[in-house]
């Protein structure tokens, strides 16, 4: 496949940054989108040229450090997969293709496709963890009885990755998703009651700290998301908020 | 903490802004049972219009509560809208947003102004004169011709001196045209907010809302050509 690229390219965070035009030759219709951004860098590089800078790590569709808003969309076009898991086969011969980092105010650029996502560590540390003593003695998760529906419903919620395509998706640049996703997998298991009150306002509090735009229920971001996580985690949120609101 | 800052909170104002759109839904409802009276019996479309207009509850009471919803839900709905567009200063170049999202969702702002531009309208063609009539002139009889008894109630009379104009009809079917896609997003979107949508009732919300948001504008704009065309013929 021979391909145009139109991509984002920035220096540095305060540089103004601008979409460039490369052709790309060669690629395999069985290669991973970022296999067709190391085969670009690489004719790059032998042209002298600075390579495009873009996260990536795992690239087997678990870490959450791939991103990229592709053709218009967090992703690509495929559905609930990571741009690691993205096929060059989704895409025709010939083909311009645009890719723009993840766009929110709570995500900064920093150099060309990568971002600076440490608003969701930030998120995380507000209220995302249960405190246990591991002093040697912890009790065995399993050993509390836990309904299936349940554990698996908290399941779903964890799978969350924390890439971010809810953000990027999002008319409004809200987090909800992300943050309702954390919320719900510690509402929904008996260790997480403990702290569920302060969890749920600490953590919405530092999401709207950080810039994040309000929800309206659009959807994008279930539709976008590469783990698939529902919007019912939204209403939970809004639930466990407002229950905590009332217990002060 | 979590008092003082609820209304602030993006998840206090999503909930004020869908229980002030349910209060306004109802009302709807409320709105159009009252118009359907008229085209069924005029007479009893004049008794209920005279008790709204009349009834010191309705006036004192769930008035102002209407007034407060409607200037709540659209400041509230502009100032989030502000806010959103902040939360990402730079767009993107290629945004496919039809592949994830309707045109409803993305657009309430859009309609939500349109409705609002109506109601502007709509206050100055009957809130306005109802006002002057019956606390300025202090005419409270409601009767056609003042101070004559047999004379009947003016109400009826004046809904279809209004849709006489098919310019006002014409502007009155578009806003409704824009309620109904305004509808189309909000109904549930507004027990999604609120925590009562999940996926085992999210078909039924949607299913119920589409059809909540095509019956009711469809009925007032029903009646309003009900009344252009048999009044002006």
């Amino acid at each position: 496949m021979n391909l145009t690229l139109k991509i984002w390219r920035q220096k540095n965070a305060s540089d103004k940054g601008k979409m460039v035009t490369y052709p790309v030759t060669d690629i395999s219709e069985h290669m991973s989108f970022l296999e067709m951004l190391d085969v670009l860098n690489e004719q790059l590089i032998e042209k002298g040229e600075e390579p495009v800078a873009f996260d990536h790590d795992c690239r087997e569709g678990i870490c959450g450090m791939c991103s990229l808003y592709i053709n218009g969309e967090a992703h690509g076009p495929d559905r609930k997969v990571t741009t690691c898991q993205l096929h060059m086969r989704m895409f025709n011969d010939g083909e311009t293709i645009t890719i723009e980092p993840f766009r929110a105010k709570a995500f900064p650029v920093v150099k060309d496709l990568t971002i600076d996502r440490s608003s969701f560590d930030r998120i995380q540390h507000a209220g995302g963890y249960i405190s246990v003593n591991t002093s040697g003695n912890t009790q065995d998760a399993n050993a509390l009885p836990i309904p299936k529906k349940n554990a698996d419903l908290a399941m779903d919620a964890a799978t969350c990755i924390g890439c971010g395509a809810c953000v990027a998706s999002c008319k409004n640049s809200s987090a909800m998703l992300f943050v309702s996703a954390k919320v719900s997998q510690y509402a929904l298991l008996p260790q997480g009651q403990v702290e569920a009150t302060d969890r749920v306002l600490n953590m919405v509090n530092q999401m709207d700290l950080e810039g994040f735009g309000n929800c309206t229920n659009t959807g994008a971001c279930e539709v976008e998301c590469p783990k698939g996580i529902s919007l019912e985690n939204i209403a939970r949120m809004n639930r466990e908020y407002l229950k905590a609101t009332i217990k002060g | 903490m979590a008092k003082t800052t609820f209304r602030k909170s993006s998840v206090g104002k999503k909930v004020l802004m869908a229980l002030t759109g349910f209060f306004l839904m109802f009302f709807l409802l409320q709105h159009l049972t009252i118009n359907m009276l008229s085209v069924i019996s005029p007479d009893m479309f004049n008794d209920v219009s005279h008790f709204m207009g009349t009834n010191p509850i309705v006036q004192i009471a769930l008035q102002p509560v209407l007034m407060f919803a409607v200037i709540f839900h659209f400041i509230m709905g502009i100032v989030l809208d502000l806010q959103n567009r902040k939360a990402r200063p730079v767009g993107y170049a290629n945004n496919n947003a039809g592949a994830n999202t309707s045109w409803m969702s993305r657009n309430m702002i859009i309609s939500g102004l349109v409705i609002l531009a109506f109601l502007v309208l709509h206050f100055i063609d009957f809130w306005i004169p109802e006002m002057n009539v019956k606390y300025i002139q202090g005419d409270m009889s409601g009767l056609l011709e003042p101070g004559v008894a047999d004379s009947g109630y003016r109400y009826f009379e004046e809904l279809q001196h209004k849709f006489v104009s098919p310019i006002r009809v014409g502007a009155y079917v578009i806003a409704f045209v824009l309620l109904a896609l305004h509808l189309q997003h909000g109904f549930a979107s507004a027990f999604q907010s609120v925590g009562a949508r999940t996926n085992n009732n999210k078909t039924a919300l949607q299913k119920f809302g589409n059809i909540f948001a095509f019956a009711v504008p469809l009925g007032f704009i029903a009646i309003a050509l009900f009344h252009h065309f048999t009044y002006s013929h």
